[in-house]
C-alpha cells in the first residue's frame, strides 16, 4: 500500500443554476491574457450539447485518453514510437476553430459612425488579428440548449439511444437538459502527463494537483489532444500550454479555489481523499463494467488504522489526515456512492467526481403531472425524459447501474425529507423508499444536511498544504536578497 | 601579394566560423540558463492545419535527413569515399540527397508561403522567423542548386570539405581547398555560419530541446516538495 493524499471535488449537478459565474471568477483571475482569451479552465456545457470544444467527448476524432490494448494501457492520441511523426504535425491536434475565436467589440463605432438610417453597432474584432470577425461560434455556443437541433443533437452520449429516446429528448415544450461545470480533473493516471514529450507536466506528490512547468514546456503540443476531457490549452502567443492549476495559491494559503468559492450554487465540494498509488496502473485496467468500483477501492478508508499507519509512513502530516477524516469528498463518493466519476471509460482515473441530477429526471410524466406514487416507487426515475443510458454515457461508462443507485438513493432521501417536514408522504413509504434504495435514515439525514444546508466549512475541508516544510524553502534567503522574490523571475515573454 | 578575394576567403573562412561557433555556445548557453522560458517550438499550428501539415513535414524530414548525410560526411569521410566507389551506390545516394534536398525546399516554401498569406499566422510571425526563413531558403536552394550544377557532391565534399572542416576543429584552418570552388558552394558554405551565428537568437533553439529524455521515462511524472523522490516509490 503505497499512500497518497489528493485533493478532490465534488459537482452536485442538482444544485447547478448555470450562471457561469464559476467561469468568469476563473477567467478573470488566470486567463484574462494574450494567447489565453480562448481558454475557459473553467466552463459549464449544457447538455444534452456539443461542449467547448466542439464535440470534446468524440475520442474518434480526438484521440484522448487510454485504451487498453493486450492487457497493456496506451495512449490514444501518441506513444514513444509515433513520437517522431507527431511531433512536427500532431494528427489529432484541436485547433482554434474548434474552440472559437475569441473577440471583442470596436466599441469607438457607436460614437464615430456616419449618421445613418440604421443605429450604430459595435461591430466585432477578433482578438487574435485585430480584423473584424462575423462571430460563428462562442464558449458557450448551445447555452440553455440555444441552436439545439444542431448542437444538442450532436452530443456523443446520444451514442446508443434509441430513436424514440432521442425524439423524446427534443420535444417541442418539454425540452429537457441540465448543466455541466467542467475543469481540469486532476486525474490519478493523467494522459496528459504521460504524454508530454518534455515531462513539463507532472503531479504533485503532496496534493495531487496536476501542473505543467512552463519553464519545460517546449509547445509538442501532445498534452492537448492526449487529455480526453480538453483540459489542457496551447497558448497561441506564447508557445506554451497551459492549464487549471486548482488555484493552488489560495489552496495553500486556506482558500477555496475561485470557481468554487464564487459558486452561486454551492454546488461545489472539495477535500482529501486517501487513495493507494500501487494499484493506479491495475485499476485503470479494469473492463468499462467494473471501472467505477474498481476507481472507488482505490479510494481508502482514513479511519482505518492500517492506513493511517501506512499514510504516516508515506510522510502524510497528521493535519492532512484529520482533513481526510473530514472530507466530505469521501462521504459523496466513498460511503453513500452518489458521486460518479465523469467518462470513467477514458482510464485517466478522474477526481472530479458528479452527483447525477434529478431535477429533469423527475419532472416527467404523462400529460405533464408527475407519476409520484406507483407500485414500483422508482418508476419514474427508469421512465424520466433524461434517458438513463445518456446519464449512464456520461458517468458510468455506459452502464447504468450505478446512475441508477445514485438517483435512487438521492429520490429516497427527498421522500424521507418530505415525509419528514411536508408530511404528505406517509413515513412507512418512505422507509421503504429508504431501504430500497440503500439508505440508513441516519444516512438519509446526512445527505440531506451535506446538499441542503452546508455551510462553507461543511463544503471546503481543506488541508494545511505545509508549504514551511517544502525543500524549495531551504534555499538560502540571502541569495535572493534584493531579487523579486522566488521561482519565475521573469515576464512570461514569447521566444524570438 | 594576397588579392581582396583572398581577404575575403579568409575572412569568410577562417575567422567568420570561429565568431558564428562562440556565438552559438555562448548565446544558447545562457539563453537556456537565463530565459528557459523561451525555449519552444513556438509551434502555430493550432492556429492553422492544412497547410502546416504541407509545409512543415516535408521540411523536417528532409532538412533531418541531408543534414544527417552532411554529419556522417564529416565523421566518415573514407567511408562515404569507400561506397561510392561503385557508381550504381554514388547514383542512389545522390538521387537520394537530391530528394531530400528538393523536399525541403519545396516544405520550406510551403512554409514561407504560409507565413505570407494566412492572417492569424502574420499575428505570431517576428522579423527573426523572417531571417530565419531568409537563411533557411538561401541555405536550402543553394544546396540543390550545387547538388544539381556540381554533382558528385557526395565524394567531393568527403575529398574537400570534409578535411577543411576538420581543419577548423584542429584550429588550423587550410583554405587550401577551399579557394577554388565555385561561388554557389562558397555560398552554401558561408550561409551556413551565418545560420550558425544566428541560431540562438532565433526559434531554431528548439531544435536543443528535442525530447530525448521522453524515450526512457515512466508515464507519470510526480514531484514532491517535501521529499526528494525514491526510486522504490511508484510514478
Amino acid at each position: 500500500m503505497d499512500v497518497r493524499s489528493q485533493i478532490a471535488m465534488v459537482f452536485h449537478l442538482d444544485k447547478c443554476i448555470g450562471c457561469h459565474t464559476c467561469s468568469i471568477a476563473c477567467k478573470n483571475i488566470w486567463t484574462d491574457r494574450r494567447g489565453a482569451e480562448y481558454m475557459w479552465w473553467n466552463n459549464v456545457e449544457t447538455k444534452p450539447g456539443c461542449g467547448y470544444p466542439t464535440r470534446w467527448e468524440d475520442q474518434q476524432s480526438y484521440r484522448g485518453g487510454w485504451e487498453v490494448a493486450d492487457g497493456n494501457l496506451r495512449l490514444k492520441s501518441t506513444s514513444k514510437a509515433r513520437i517522431v511523426a507527431n511531433i512536427f504535425h500532431h494528427p489529432s491536434l484541436p485547433t482554434l476553430d474548434d474552440y472559437y475565436e475569441p473577440w471583442t467589440y470596436d466599441y469607438q463605432e457607436l460614437f464615430n459612425a456616419p449618421e445613418g438610417p440604421d443605429q450604430p453597432t459595435a461591430k466585432p474584432i477578433s482578438m487574435v488579428t485585430g480584423k473584424y470577425i462575423d462571430i460563428e461560434a462562442g464558449p458557450n455556443w448551445d447555452d440553455d440548449l440555444g441552436g439545439s437541433p444542431v448542437y444538442a443533437e450532436n452530443d456523443p452520449n446520444l451514442a446508443g439511444l434509441t430513436e424514440e429516446q432521442r425524439a423524446q429528448l427534443s420535444a417541442v415544450e418539454r425540452l429537457v437538459f441540465f448543466y455541466f461545470p467542467r475543469i481540469c480533473n486532476h486525474c490519478l493516471n493523467p494522459s496528459c502527463v504521460a504524454a508530454c514529450p518534455s515531462g513539463a507536466l507532472y503531479k504533485r506528490g503532496e496534493d495531487g494537483i496536476v501542473l505543467l512547468d512552463q519553464n519545460r514546456c517546449r509547445g509538442w503540443r501532445a498534452c492537448v489532444p492526449a487529455c480526453p476531457y480538453k483540459k489542457t490549452y496551447y497558448n497561441w502567443s506564447t508557445g506554451k500550454s497551459e492549464k487549471c492549476i486548482l488555484c493552488f495559491p489560495r489552496l495553500e494559503t486556506g482558500q477555496a479555489p475561485a470557481c468554487f468559492h464564487s459558486c452561486v450554487g454551492r454546488i461545489r465540494y472539495l477535500g482529501v481523499l486517501l487513495y493507494d498509488a500501487a494499484r493506479i496502473h491495475e485499476v485503470a485496467l479494469s473492463s468499462d463494467e467494473e471501472l467505477v468500483d474498481a476507481h472507488r477501492s482505490l479510494i481508502l478508508d482514513p479511519h482505518d488504522p492500517a492506513v493511517i499507519e501506512a499514510a504516516r509512513r508515506n510522510g502524510i502530516h497528521e493535519s492532512v489526515l484529520e482533513s481526510a477524516q473530514k472530507s466530505p469528498v469521501y462521504r459523496f463518493v466513498k460511503i453513500w456512492k452518489i458521486a460518479l466519476p465523469p467518462h470513467i471509460e477514458y482510464r485517466t482515473l478522474p477526481m472530479l467526481f458528479y452527483v447525477p441530477p434529478m431535477s429533469p429526471v423527475m419532472g416527467q410524466q404523462t400529460g405533464g403531472v408527475v407519476e409520484h406514487v406507483s407500485g414500483d416507487l422508482f418508476h419514474d426515475i427508469d421512465a424520466s425524459r433524461v434517458p438513463m443510458k445518456f446519464l449512464a454515457n456520461l458517468f458510468g461508462a455506459g452502464h447504468e447501474g450505478k446512475v441508477r443507485y445514485a438517483l435512487r438513493k438521492q429520490k429516497a432521501v427527498r421522500w424521507y425529507r418530505r415525509a419528514l417536514t411536508v408530511g404528505d408522504v406517509e413515513m412507512g413509504v418512505a422507509e421503504r423508499m429508504l431501504r430500497e434504495a440503500d439508505c440508513s435514515s441516519e444516512e438519509a439525514e446526512a445527505i440531506y444536511r451535506l446538499t441542503s444546508l452546508c455551510t462553507f466549512d461543511d463544503r471546503f475541508v481543506i488541508p494545511p498544504m505545509h508549504r514551511e516544510e517544502a525543500i524549495e524553502m531551504l534555499e538560502d534567503p540571502l541569495e535572493h536578497k534584493q531579487g523579486v522574490g522566488f521561482g519565475f523571475l521573469q515576464g512570461p515573454r514569447r521566444g524570438l | 601579394m594576397p588579392s581582396a578575394g583572398n581577404y575575403l576567403d579568409v575572412a569568410l573562412f577562417s575567422v567568420l566560423p570561429y565568431v558564428a561557433l562562440f556565438t552559438f555556445l555562448l548565446v544558447t548557453i545562457e539563453r537556456y540558463r537565463g530565459q528557459a522560458f523561451t525555449y519552444s517550438s513556438l509551434s502555430s499550428q493550432f492556429l492553422e492545419n492544412q497547410q502546416h501539415f504541407y509545409g512543415l513535414v516535408p521540411f523536417h524530414y528532409g532538412i533531418l535527413t541531408v543534414l544527417t548525410g552532411h554529419v556522417v560526411a564529416f565523421f566518415l569521410p573514407a567511408g562515404l569515399l569507400w561506397w561510392n566507389d561503385h557508381p550504381a551506390r554514388l547514383y542512389v545516394l545522390e538521387a537520394a540527397g537530391l530528394i531530400f534536398g528538393l523536399l525541403t525546399l519545396v516544405g520550406l516554401l510551403a512554409i514561407a508561403t504560409r507565413r505570407l498569406n494566412v492572417p492569424r499566422i502574420r499575428e505570431v510571425t517576428s522579423v527573426t522567423d523572417w531571417i530565419v526563413l531568409g537563411l533557411l531558403l538561401m541555405q536550402v536552394a543553394s544546396g540543390v542548386y550545387v547538388a544539381l550544377v556540381y554533382p558528385w557532391g557526395s565524394s567531393w565534399f568527403a575529398a574537400i570539405v570534409a578535411p577543411y572542416l576538420w581543419s577548423l576543429l584542429e584550429l588550423a584552418p587550410n583554405l587550401g581547398a577551399i579557394a577554388p570552388l565555385p561561388l554557389a558552394v562558397k555560398l552554401h558554405i558561408t550561409n551556413a555560419y551565418l545560420l550558425i551565428l544566428f541560431f540562438p537568437f532565433t526559434r531554431l533553439v528548439h531544435v536543443l530541446v528535442v525530447p530525448n529524455p521522453y524515450l526512457w521515462r515512466r508515464p507519470q511524472v510526480v514531484r514532491w516538495y517535501r521529499r526528494a523522490p525514491s526510486p522504490a516509490r511508484h510514478g
